[in-house]
């Protein structure tokens, strides 16, 4: 009797997996990770230096020279992230003339469509109108994208001014390390604060998406995803047959475990990071 | 005090009159080994049960023993008793006949103010310090006043709780302190002659209380120029700064060694006073303080590691001048080598790096100025638009995922 039912009943539908993004993309995403909690850990601590868990995190690496250079180090890790990355969008550009990532759907660029959707999603919150149908690329994500480069060149530039004093100090006035040193903090307070509260929510932590979204380290999610969260960009995919062409085997189990682990674990110090600068910041 | 001098001419007046010369009728006084007769022998005793011992060598070796002094040079009342066994209580001897500078002195300290004041106090008198039959000089080795013996003599009572209560601890306590201190190390490890015992600033007879008396040779006013009696060219240095002179004027809040060197655990310029003198500069000066925190120098010290630059680094120790004074380390001409001592071969450019930049300081700094105010509305707009953004999308992200339950568990 039940075995009848059984084979009556439909097959379950397959639930079909696409492409997001590729190893290249995701492989950067681990290096701006490693590089920007190193940075993170190893820079804080000055700013927060009248806390004494502050102290007590330097000592923790060995000492602020030890910190000092560990944060060269992972300074020049970012700074070769940024470089891969650039690199890519040369070669995508002048070398495969994907001119679609300058400017349309599939590009970061922001557009006024970003600023409609932003207003339509605000009205959503407020339960006043429809979810906007959000492309490739959210106006949040386009958001993040941008910061990255802004902080790239305010603390990378600063840092590197920093870095090299003496060699700076040949071109520039001397009080410029003043500034140097006043926007390197603040930026920095800016981007972890940032990356550590609303990245950790717009990406992971927000309900629809909690614990986390593993699309970062898979590379890949449901189609049904991409349908329900991004209308436009299934609609597009539809009508330009690519659905085929991004299709993707399920992740490998592994994969998506290493996937969690590594990312809950980015999110637990970035919290903890956050918890420490929020207190010393209002207390 | 001048009831006690009152006081002291009349034991005096008492206890010289009977001098054995000045009498040829009185009795002849006992010699002194008439004295020991009894003395001599260990198991004496008063009718309370102290012993009246006294050990024929030991005061044989004395300096009053091999000066031939006899007994009743010091137990004047006993000059002319007649009547032995004499009583069990004699007149306290008075040093002061062959010692009255000395007695002068002492007169004059906080020992005998205190003395004065509780005549059945412990407060130190003459054989507290110096013994009574076993007195030696203090250049020899032995004696307890010799230079390297004499702060085992103070703190017979310095380092007693019982006495100073705040001996106990290590913090505040004199003993430990100065024992620790460069100062104690010099004398009692390296055996160093011109190493400073509790005499060399304090004085020895006529000690006088630093809390309320100025003429205390270690009053607040008077510090420099005690510990300048040995260091000399730091008061030379010290005397022409901005503190020196101002302490010269009688300005009560400048520092004197004391305040940064502390007065017993005296440390040469350690890692740890480097960082303390943080603290002791950041008293007074706040504002240079806090916006020397806002600096990599400062950043770094607060976490408590000293190699970097702390305030006698770039001001100098004891030659604080203002920056406008040309003889500052910080006056414009000298920077560039100050900033050299610990960054080498840098230029005037470098040099023009603010340590105490205020970002609140438009006419300091005015780009500085501009360029925090700048971030802070950058932080304030970024934060302030995603957290309303977020706060706003959180109920509503928990409906969705409540929707696509729904739908999810409908659907199957």
């Amino acid at each position: 009797m039940v075995e009848e039912l059984l084979v009556a009943a439909p097959p379950p539908p397959e639930p079909r997996w696409v492409r997001r993004f590729d190893t290249y993309d995701r492989s950067l995403h681990i290096l701006l990770m490693v590089s920007f909690l190193g940075l993170a850990f190893t820079g804080l601590p000055l700013l927060f230096s009248e806390r004494a868990w502050a102290a007590r995190l330097s000592r923790a690496v060995g000492g602020f020279q030890v910190a000092g250079f560990l944060h060269r180090a992972f300074a020049v890790c970012m700074l070769l992230t940024f470089g891969l990355h650039l690199a890519r969008l040369l070669k995508r550009i002048f070398g495969d003339r994907e001119y679609g990532i300058l400017w349309g759907p599939k590009s970061m660029v922001p557009r006024l469509e970003d600023l409609k959707q932003l207003i339509g999603h605000v009205k959503w919150f407020v339960g006043n109108g429809p979810r906007p149908d959000f492309d490739r690329f959210t106006y949040w994500e386009k958001f993040d994208y941008w910061a990255v480069f802004w902080g790239m060149g305010i603390i990378g530039g600063s840092g590197l001014i920093l870095w090299f004093p003496k060699f700076w100090a040949r071109f520039l006035p001397g009080d410029l390390f003043n500034v140097a040193l006043l926007v390197h903090g603040e930026e920095a307070l800016l981007a972890t604060v940032f990356i550590f509260t609303v990245h950790f929510f717009n990406g992971h932590l927000r309900p629809e998406k909690f614990p986390m979204d593993t699309v970062i380290f898979t590379g890949v999610l449901p189609l049904e995803e991409v349908r329900h969260e991004r209308p436009a960009e299934y609609a597009r995919l539809v009508e330009e047959g690519g659905l085929e062409r991004i299709a993707a085997p399920a992740p490998d189990p592994e994969i998506l475990w290493r996937g969690r682990i590594v990312g809950t674990t980015a999110v637990l110090l970035g919290l903890l990071l956050v918890t420490l600068t929020l207190y010393a910041l209002l207390t | 005090m001048r009831m006690r001098f009152g006081g002291v001419l009349a034991a005096l007046l008492l206890t010289v009159a009977p001098l054995r010369a000045a009498n040829a009728s009185a009795p002849k006084p006992p010699a002194n080994d008439d004295c020991l007769t009894c003395h001599e022998d260990p198991s004496a005793k008063r009718a309370n049960g102290s012993s009246v011992f006294v050990d024929r060598k030991v005061f044989g070796d004395s300096i009053h023993g091999t000066a031939g002094a006899a007994c009743v040079d010091c137990h004047v009342d006993l000059a002319k008793t007649t009547d032995f066994p004499h009583p069990d209580t004699l007149a306290k001897p008075d040093c002061s006949s062959c010692h009255a500078q000395e007695v002068a002195d002492y007169g004059k300290s906080v020992h005998a103010a205190s003395r004065a004041k509780s005549p059945t106090g412990k407060a130190a008198w003459c054989v507290d310090c110096h013994g009574a039959h076993d007195i030696k000089p203090s250049t020899d080795p032995a004696s307890r006043t010799n230079h390297f013996n004499l702060p085992a003599t103070c703190m017979r009572c310095h380092g007693d709780p019982k006495i100073f209560p705040r001996a106990s601890g290590t913090g505040g306590s004199e003993p430990v302190s100065f024992r620790d201190s460069i100062h104690g190390k010099a004398l009692e490890k390296s055996g160093l002659k011109i190493a400073p015992n509790c005499a060399t600033c304090h004085g020895t007879h006529e000690i006088r209380s630093p809390k309320s008396d100025p003429l205390s040779t270690v009053a607040r006013a008077r510090v420099p120029a005690t510990c300048g009696s040995c260091h000399s060219k730091i008061l030379d240095e010290y005397a022409t700064s901005i503190h020196g002179e101002q302490l010269a004027k009688g300005n009560p809040k400048v520092p004197v060694c004391s305040d940064c060197h502390t007065a017993h655990a005296i440390a040469s310029a350690s890692d740890a006073r480097r960082l303390a003198i943080l603290e002791q500069c950041g008293g007074c000066h706040e504002r240079q303080l806090k916006t020397y925190r806002d600096t990599y120098h400062g950043q770094v010290s607060a976490m408590g590691f000293s190699r970097v630059a702390t305030c006698a680094d770039c001001h100098t120790a004891h030659a604080i001048h203002p920056a406008g004074d040309p003889r500052s380390s910080v006056a414009a001409a000298n920077r560039v080598a100050t900033c050299q001592k610990c960054h080498p071969g840098v230029g005037a450019s470098f040099a023009k790096y603010d340590p105490h930049a205020d970002t609140r300081d438009r006419g300091r700094n005015s780009l500085l100025w501009a360029t925090s105010l700048f971030m802070k509305i950058l932080l304030v707009g970024v934060f302030g638009f995603f957290g309303i953004h977020t706060v706003l999308w959180f109920p509503r992200s928990v409906k969705a995922r409540r929707d696509a339950g729904v739908k999810k568990n409908g659907g199957a």
